[in-house]
């Protein structure tokens, strides 16, 4: 990057094109000062301007060629695959070393993991986030494709290692359901961003009971839907590798389908749950206890067929739950 | 010793940022105090001392609350270095958007919150823009969409600043908040001839001074008009 500083703004923008948002983002009106360079235009500011906008025309100079040095690295590299994320030991609440050599997990695999409130559950995914070198809490390290990790992954804003989905989690803005993934769309710069906002309403509504459009409003969306759009929004936008889920409830969304989807999408999924349908449906289980990392537990053949049966439980329960929904009244319950 | 200047818009969850981030830093071995400034009324001296940490609570009253925390910030650093801690933290809400309380030399971390809508990084001026930290709170409760947009959008506005996620109520992020805030080439032993990153907006009207009456005649000094067209 040459010195930006004395290159006229129309070079600039021309050469790179994403400067439009920062200057729309700050505030700043070029029109008819596209001729100029930054200097000449941060100086064309009189002092009321300056005060009044609160410009700081160094400082915004040194912001750009930062935010461009940001966007050429985003756009300019190819994603980062995460093939692997490996955790090696540290210590729980008493200082006792846990109790594994190293726990390596993969892309494309569903790994739950179980414990009492407090045990250590938030430290764990914590510690995978921040990407520890054994400087946190818990002592332990995490390896990215078994290397240590690049200081990214901790720093860099674009750069996040966890994209988190979870119950109480609400959509806050007041938008269309189209508006709303074109949004993030841009905000991750995706190129062919009609295609990818058309799949990801396909997908939710594949995911969801009913079905939603997307003119449909985002508040008005059902609880069901609603988890339904931000899986699949996570799944196909989110640049985040690693998926953290803290339970999804069982209700107007297929569950199954949903963790198939974010698996497609070469995610690693972790898991907070004590729903023995979705805990089975993992690979293996992290049993946390104390703060440690208890025991890891490979989900074995026998309790996968116990899993259909429990699938089967979870159905029946359902179905009264809609049966009270519509109001109609239980005389007694199959199989007594 | 280190003075950090943490300030964000009310409510976007400072108070329980600091306690949580205190909780770290004490348990690395640092002596923690903290300045709360506010405007009229602040409970948060109470939540600081029921934890533990020495405050001291200042209320600007009737003046402009950044104006009074910075004629107020020497003292209070000194009363900080006189008793020895290792960190000063002082604590402030960005009431107009426009004022920013953060010093050259000194880290400044801003707080806001993902529920305060995607245009608000816009709208908050240097206080944001102008910070090394910015912390994002309330990530638990929106999408993780809602949560990628803000990040982006803060990030266009102050492309230097690290972007931190932080949950007040259960602490999750503020350990590693902590290990940002304290270092030891930022020690200083008196803010004497420091300055600020950015002029405070101008004052000075009749109303500034007092006057409560409403109409042309009764406004003198700094005052400006919207052009309302016909």
């Amino acid at each position: 990057m040459r010195d930006i500083k004395t290159r006229k703004i129309s070079d600039l923008f021309a050469e790179y094109p994403f400067l439009a948002s920062f200057f729309n983002d700050n505030g700043l009106d070029i029109s008819g000062r596209e001729e100029l360079t930054l200097v000449e235009y941060f100086a064309g500011f009189d002092e009321d301007e300056i005060e009044d906008k609160a410009i700081d025309g160094e400082n915004l100079i040194h912001q750009i060629g930062e935010f461009i040095r940001q966007m050429i690295a985003f756009l300019g590299k190819e994603d980062d695959i995460v093939r692997t994320v490996t955790i090696l030991p540290g210590n729980d609440k008493s200082g006792v070393k846990e109790q594994f050599d190293k726990l390596v997990i993969r892309q494309g695999e569903v790994i739950c993991i179980v414990g009492p409130t407090g045990s250590g559950k938030s430290r764990l995914l914590g510690d995978i986030e921040w990407v520890a070198q054994g400087d946190t809490p818990t002592g332990r390290s995490v390896l990215i494709n078994s290397n240590v990790p690049d200081r990214k992954w901790r720093f860099s804003s674009a750069d996040k290692l966890v994209a988190q989905l979870s119950q109480n989690m609400n959509f806050v803005m007041d938008l269309s359901v189209y508006e709303f993934v074109e949004l993030h769309a841009e905000s991750r710069m995706v190129e062919n961003r009609e295609e990818v906002i058309e799949k990801i309403i396909e997908k939710a509504n594949s995911l969801a009971g009913e079905t939603f459009s997307p003119e449909t409003p985002i508040t008005s969306l059902s609880g069901g839907q609603s988890r339904a759009l931000m899986i699949a929004d996570t799944a196909i936008l989110s640049k985040s590798p690693i998926i953290l889920i803290d339970e999804i409830e069982n209700a107007g969304i297929d569950r199954k389908k949903a963790l198939s989807l974010l698996l497609a999408e070469d995610k690693i999924v972790l898991m907070a749950t004590h729903d023995p349908v979705l805990a089975l449906m993992g690979d293996r289980r992290i049993v946390i206890r104390n703060g440690g990392i208890f025991r890891v537990i490979e989900t074995t053949e026998n309790e996968r067929s116990i899993l259909s049966t429990l699938e089967k439980m979870d159905q029946t329960l359902l179905a009264y739950r809609t049966k009270l929904r519509q109001g109609e009244i239980i005389t007694k319950v199959a199989g007594t | 010793m280190n003075l950090v200047t943490i300030s964000g818009p009310p409510s976007s969850g400072k108070t329980s940022v600091i306690l949580k981030t205190i909780e770290s830093l004490k348990k690395q071995g640092l002596k923690v105090a903290v300045a709360k400034f506010d405007c009229l009324y602040t409970d948060d001296d109470i939540l600081y001392e029921k934890a533990g940490i020495p405050v001291k609570k200042g209320l600007s009253g009737a003046l402009c609350p950044d104006h009074y925390f910075v004629s107020n910030v020497e003292e209070i650093t000194n009363w900080a270095l006189k008793n020895d801690f290792d960190i000063l933290i002082s604590e402030s809400a960005g009431l107009c958007n426009r004022c920013s309380p953060y010093i050259k030399g000194i880290k400044a971390v801003c707080v806001i919150d993902n529920l305060s809508g995607i245009n608000t990084p816009k709208k908050i001026g240097p206080m944001l823009k102008t910070a090394d930290i910015v912390v994002i709170t309330k990530g638990d409760i929106v999408s993780q969409a809602e949560r990628e947009v803000f990040a982006s959008r803060v990030n266009t506005v102050n492309p230097s600043a690290m972007i931190m996620h932080i949950n007040g109520l259960t602490g999750q992020g503020s350990f590693e908040l902590s290990t940002l805030l304290y270092e030891e080439e930022l020690n200083i032993d008196s803010l004497k001839g420091m300055e600020l990153r950015f002029p405070m907006p101008a004052a000075l009207c009749s109303y500034c001074l007092g006057e409560t009456r409403i109409g042309e005649s009764y406004q003198m000094g700094n005052v400006r008009k919207m052009k309302v067209e016909e």
